[in-house]
């Protein structure tokens, strides 16, 4: 099932972050995929969301690598973002 | 219609690191403290601070605050009051150490002292040659230091309103600031936030330019909410600039680039900095730099569809060059400009990263006005401290590392005189019963606005007017019919429209409420600027090529009444040591 208005505009102020790269990728990647999210991948996502600026730009930049399977495929798509 | 109202003894609005240090002082003092954040706590901008934090301890080879004392004032264009850089800086080293004592994980030296690094301006015996004085934990000192702050704020029970955004300042007749109201984005629903003491630590206002290192969240908020209750703004004009920030995006692009043989050309593949500077060319100093990039795109030799950016070549060097020796700058090239700079050159230009200016406060973090003839009249009740207040430590241009001392200092600095306040002054006073009456008009205006205009388009047009008008080099011409067109953007976006008109996590009303924000301290920047006829700092005048102390020795205040402009004496005389006389500023 597709995500109401109002869960959207939640999960875009998410992508408010401390740090612009970040939230340069993030606002692509909705722009991108924001159709398809649902389910694990939906799931992958929010637990990104949850991680520091740090963290999350040193997965999406590849300086370091994505230690658990359930987000590979999320990181994967940001870092082609 | 009748407004919620919940009271405490302080609230912070802005949850970054000044927030977050004044915070702590006031719940650990037993008050009870209401912090406000657009963002979770984490998620502020203070985490993109790497530089360190700049505080004399001494640990690398000798070193003295009245040298760091120095070095802020020359780095200011002495435009820097000097009484509240005296304190910052003997401040400064016991402010670091309380934050090691709360676990912040700072670089060490082999003996367990904490590390410090070498950084540009820094110097030894009053210019002499270079010191290591910025405290450091590897390149993420901000985000160690807000998590620190975070954790130990959970600690002393402060109460975090997060995904709130404050809208007003409440003022009552006397002109004492009573609080703030505010928007809980979950709801939707306003809320009379009554406070004895009110501190804005609401960050800078970099996204009024369309090139910026500033996060989203940077929208002058606490500027604002100033400007519409009456309170001036101190130096606006003056805004720190990187020379090549990837264009549209704001991302840096280091200057090893430069330093690699990587050059600049304009939209005819010309190679500019042979005429601006034909020894050092593109390695000339950052403002020779920027001024060229801002002078080639004035007169028309801008690349792309709007001619605002040049480019920045590094094909030449080949692949390996550019892989080993400039790491992570192909794939920022490729994220954020979709070239490859081995093929392709990168779109730059000019980027702000730090805004000098704010709110007028002295050093003890109390938010001061012109008064019946007294030039800092304190406003009661209410507080500023970080990037959106003006003590004035950084003047015309801010020292490197200077940006978290401040914050730690002038956060702490800040509380300390709320509590004493709060001590002398017990009670509540009563709100004015029309407290949440500016905001029902703003929230009713937007609500009802027909054949309005874009939130986005007006926003885009703050940024792109900015940008060309008041931008890293600037003209005369150019600031007059900017502050036209800033003042006709102004008419427009009191007339913004959402069509999304639900409550409950409406973000598109959270926008256009930002937006109030933004013009205030976009009109500010281009109105100042327009009006100080020399060049100082950040501010640097295509017509008036250097600092004229004679005449512009002194602050401006902005006032968003008529754009009017007044001016304030800046403060020579230290708290302790012997003034700092201005000299001609070489590096």
């Amino acid at each position: 099932m597709n995500m109401t208005n109002v869960e959207m505009n939640r999960l875009r102020w998410s992508c408010r972050r401390g740090l612009l790269e970040n939230e340069l990728v993030l606002e692509r990647f909705l722009h991108a995929h924001a159709a398809s999210l649902e389910g694990e991948r939906l799931a992958a996502f929010r637990t990104l969301l949850d991680y520091s600026d740090d963290e999350l730009w040193s997965l999406v930049s590849g300086r370091r690598e994505c230690g658990d399977p359930a987000l590979g495929e999320v990181v994967e798509l940001l870092r082609n973002c | 219609m009748a407004v919620a109202r919940r009271n405490f003894d302080a609230v912070v609005v802005g949850a970054g690191g000044a927030g977050l240090r004044a915070s702590l002082q006031l719940a650990e003092a037993g008050l009870s403290v209401a912090v406000l954040s657009k963002v979770f706590p984490t998620r502020s901008h203070t985490v993109a601070a790497q530089g360190g934090i700049g505080a004399a301890l001494g640990n690398m080879g000798e070193d003295s605050w009245l040298w760091h004392m120095y070095d802020t004032v020359k780095g200011s264009d002495w435009l820097g009051d000097q009484d509240a850089i005296e304190f910052m800086v003997r401040e400064a080293p016991k402010l670091v150490y309380e934050l090691e004592h709360f676990g912040m994980p700072f670089d060490r030296n082999e003996n367990g002292t904490v590390y410090q690094r070498p950084f540009g301006g820094h110097s030894q015996n009053f210019g002499e040659r270079p010191v290591q004085r910025s405290c450091c934990a590897a390149d993420r000192t901000g985000h160690a230091m807000l998590h620190t702050l975070y954790q130990r704020n959970v600690r002393a029970r402060t109460q975090f309103f997060v995904e709130w955004m404050a809208l007003d300042l409440v003022r009552d007749a006397k002109g004492e600031v009573l609080g703030v109201t505010a928007l809980e984005m979950e709801t939707g629903e306003v809320m009379v936030l009554h406070a004895r003491a009110t501190l804005f630590a609401t960050g800078g206002a970099g996204r009024i330019f369309s090139s910026t290192t500033n996060a989203f969240i940077c929208t002058g908020d606490g500027l604002g909410m100033a400007a519409r209750v009456g309170i001036p703004l101190e130096d606006m004009e003056f805004w720190q600039f990187h020379p090549t920030g990837v264009a549209g995006a704001g991302v840096l692009i280091t200057e090893g680039v430069r330093g690699e043989g990587g050059y600049l050309l304009n939209k005819g593949g010309e190679r500019f900095m042979e005429r601006y500077a034909p020894n050092l060319k593109d390695l000339a100093s950052r403002d020779v730099v920027s001024r060229a990039m801002a002078t080639e795109i004035k007169e028309g030799r801008g690349a792309g569809p709007h001619g605002d950016y040049l480019l920045l070549k590094l094909d030449h060097l080949g692949p390996e060059v550019i892989d080993k020796r400039l790491p992570g700058i192909r794939e920022i090239a490729k994220k954020f400009a979709d070239v490859d700079p081995v093929k392709d050159p990168i779109p730059v230009v000019p980027t702000v990263h730090y805004m000098m200016g704010g709110i007028p406060t002295n050093y003890r973090g109390e938010v001061v006005v012109p008064q019946g003839g007294d030039p800092e009249a304190v406003v009661p009740r209410f507080y500023a401290a970080g990037e959106c207040a003006c003590a004035s430590v950084h003047g015309a241009n801010r020292l490197g590392t200077n940006s978290l001392t401040d914050l730690l200092v002038f956060g702490k600095a800040a509380a300390e005189s709320m509590i004493k306040f709060l001590q002398e002054n017990p009670g509540h006073k009563d709100l004015p019963k029309d407290a949440a009456e500016r905001t029902q008009a703003r929230l009713a205006r937007l609500d009802g606005q027909k054949n309005g205009e874009s939130v986005a388009e007006v926003g885009m047009e703050i940024r792109r007017t900015m940008q060309a008008h008041c931008g890293v080099f600037r003209f005369p011409d150019m600031l007059a019919k900017g502050v036209k067109k800033i003042r006709e953007i102004a008419d427009r976006a009191t007339r913004t429209q959402v069509k999304d008109k639900s409550r409950v996590f409406n973000t598109a009303r959270v926008e256009a409420l930002e937006l109030d924000n933004l013009i205030e301290a976009a009109r500010a920047s281009m109105v100042s600027a327009e009006a100080r006829r020399e060049s100082r700092g950040a501010h640097d005048r295509a017509d008036h090529h250097s600092r004229d102390d004679a005449n512009w020795l002194k602050h401006t205040l902005w006032y968003k009444d008529g754009d009017r402009l007044e001016y304030k004496p800046v403060h020579m005389k230290p708290l302790t040591a012997r003034s700092i006389e201005p000299k001609v500023r070489t590096y």
